[in-house]
């Protein structure tokens, strides 16, 4: 039998066997060893004292900028890649798109730069 | 048959890389020690070669705690997840010519994809455990690996450049003349401090800063959850240091172009290398004093993400005017 797409399909397998082998490890523990919980040790870590509130209410929003920024930045690298693999059959006039391109998320970039987004105070 | 050979050999990559996990550890305490000038573990077996099995058969045999107040199966599954796509990117690391799991043509891609999804189980962790140390050591570790994911994916554009594959056996023997890390000498040490955040090590480890977050996003976990996270990190440590063998460091070519250096195996020239990049990390760790928040994200978008774009706009000028393009 030949198959179609053999590296992936060897990979699917590693996948699967992976996966079961993590759930197997947390789950013989989980098992096999004796389980004792009581209400002190099932709540929540907090240096001893009791969890007052959840702790899911408010986090910095700059967390979230970085995430956006993170965003813009990556989609331009995986524009890259093929870019960079590809050079050779596009001569000059796809370096120069690829120039412009850059020169315009660079001229983004320093805006970012200059209007504090990248600050940590 | 077909399939019994595809599990033997999956089974031949995943517990030398379990065992290379435990022995990493115990060579951190022994070096730490040895730089502080103690003796570090020496009880369990010789020399305390036996101590990461004890480690892990204490690990195993302690209670697991599922917190009243957490997602149970979201819980459940961050540790599995990580444990997961830790061993999932071994399936296309060459180790020698030809000794491969799947030798994707593709491979350069796969690996970003999967350590992007690496994110993944230190945010559920963190979310799922409602306990405010994790969930700010998971926001804290999340920042810190998409920042540098960023430089991370930008070096690597460089040494694409370079080799013209995303393959990655024939970027390693497009080294054959030369090693990348010589001309791109600056980039290599920028890949090392990046990856050194990636995994958030010492001096980036923010996450796990003992002293106001307790120990980041895992502190919930216990027994197999809390050494299924560190299995992970710890594969994704070997993991990178692979990865800037392969990118930067000549993957398994010998040294020099020497005909005795050929008849050593190029499995042990690729271990040699690997091992000599994972003492570096532990040699940082113990000399390093901490990085601050806002300089750690400061080096990362202000200093590495620049640099990393200007030096990839130089190397295909470079390239393309010289003619040198592969």
């Amino acid at each position: 039998m030949k198959l179609i797409f053999n590296e992936y399909l060897v990979i699917f397998i590693f996948f699967i066997l992976a996966f079961i082998l993590a759930t197997i490890i947390y789950m013989l523990s989980y098992i096999l060893v004796f389980q004792k919980s009581d209400q002190e040790k099932v709540s929540a870590y907090e240096c001893g004292f009791n969890p007052f509130e959840d702790a899911r209410i408010t986090f910095d929003i700059r967390f979230y900028l970085v995430a956006i920024l993170f965003l813009i930045f990556d989609l331009e690298i995986s524009f890259l890649f093929p870019w960079s693999i590809v050079l050779l059959n596009i001569s000059l006039f796809g370096f120069l798109t690829m120039m412009i391109f850059l020169i315009i998320l660079t001229i983004g970039f320093i805006y970012e730069w200059f209007k504090g987004a990248l600050e940590w105070e | 048959m077909y399939f019994i050979y595809i599990i033997l050999k999956i089974i031949v990559i995943i517990i030398p890389l379990l065992i290379s996990v435990a022995y990493l550890t115990l060579a951190e305490r022994k070096v730490m020690a040895a730089i502080q000038r103690r003796k570090g573990p020496n009880v369990v077996g010789i020399f305390g070669l036996l101590q990461p099995l004890a480690d892990g058969l204490k690990l195993f045999i302690k209670e697991t705690i599922l917190p009243s107040s957490s997602n149970l199966s979201i819980f459940i599954l961050a540790p599995i997840l990580t444990f997961f796509l830790g061993l999932l990117s071994w399936c296309i690391i060459p180790l020698g010519e030809g000794l491969v799991y799947s030798d994707l043509n593709i491979g350069v891609l796969y690996l970003l994809a999967i350590s992007s999804l690496g994110v993944y189980g230190i945010i559920m962790s963190g979310w799922a455990s409602n306990s405010k140390y994790a969930f700010l050591g998971a926001l804290r570790s999340a920042a810190q690996m998409i920042s540098y994911e960023v430089s991370i994916g930008l070096i690597i554009i460089n040494v694409l450049l370079c080799a013209g594959s995303l393959n990655f056996t024939e970027i390693v023997l497009a080294q054959q003349a030369i090693w990348f890390g010589i001309p791109l000498f600056p980039i290599f040490i920028m890949f090392y401090i990046s990856i050194l955040a990636e995994t958030n090590r010492a001096p980036f480890d923010l996450p796990e800063a003992e002293a106001e977050l307790v120990a980041g996003y895992n502190v919930e976990y216990s027994a197999m959850g809390f050494a299924l996270f560190f299995l992970g990190e710890y594969a994704n440590m070997i993991l990178m240091c692979s990865l800037a063998v392969i990118f930067f460091l000549g993957g398994w070519l010998p040294l020099f172009n020497i005909n005795l250096f050929f008849w050593i195996p190029s499995v042990i020239w690729f271990g040699l290398k690997v091992t000599l990049l994972l003492f570096g990390f532990i040699w940082v760790r113990s000399s390093f004093p901490r990085y601050r928040y806002d300089q750690l994200m400061r080096l990362g978008w202000k200093v590495f993400l620049p640099l990393s774009l200007a030096y990839i706009i130089l190397f295909s000028g470079l390239l393309i005017s010289l003619n040198w393009l592969p």
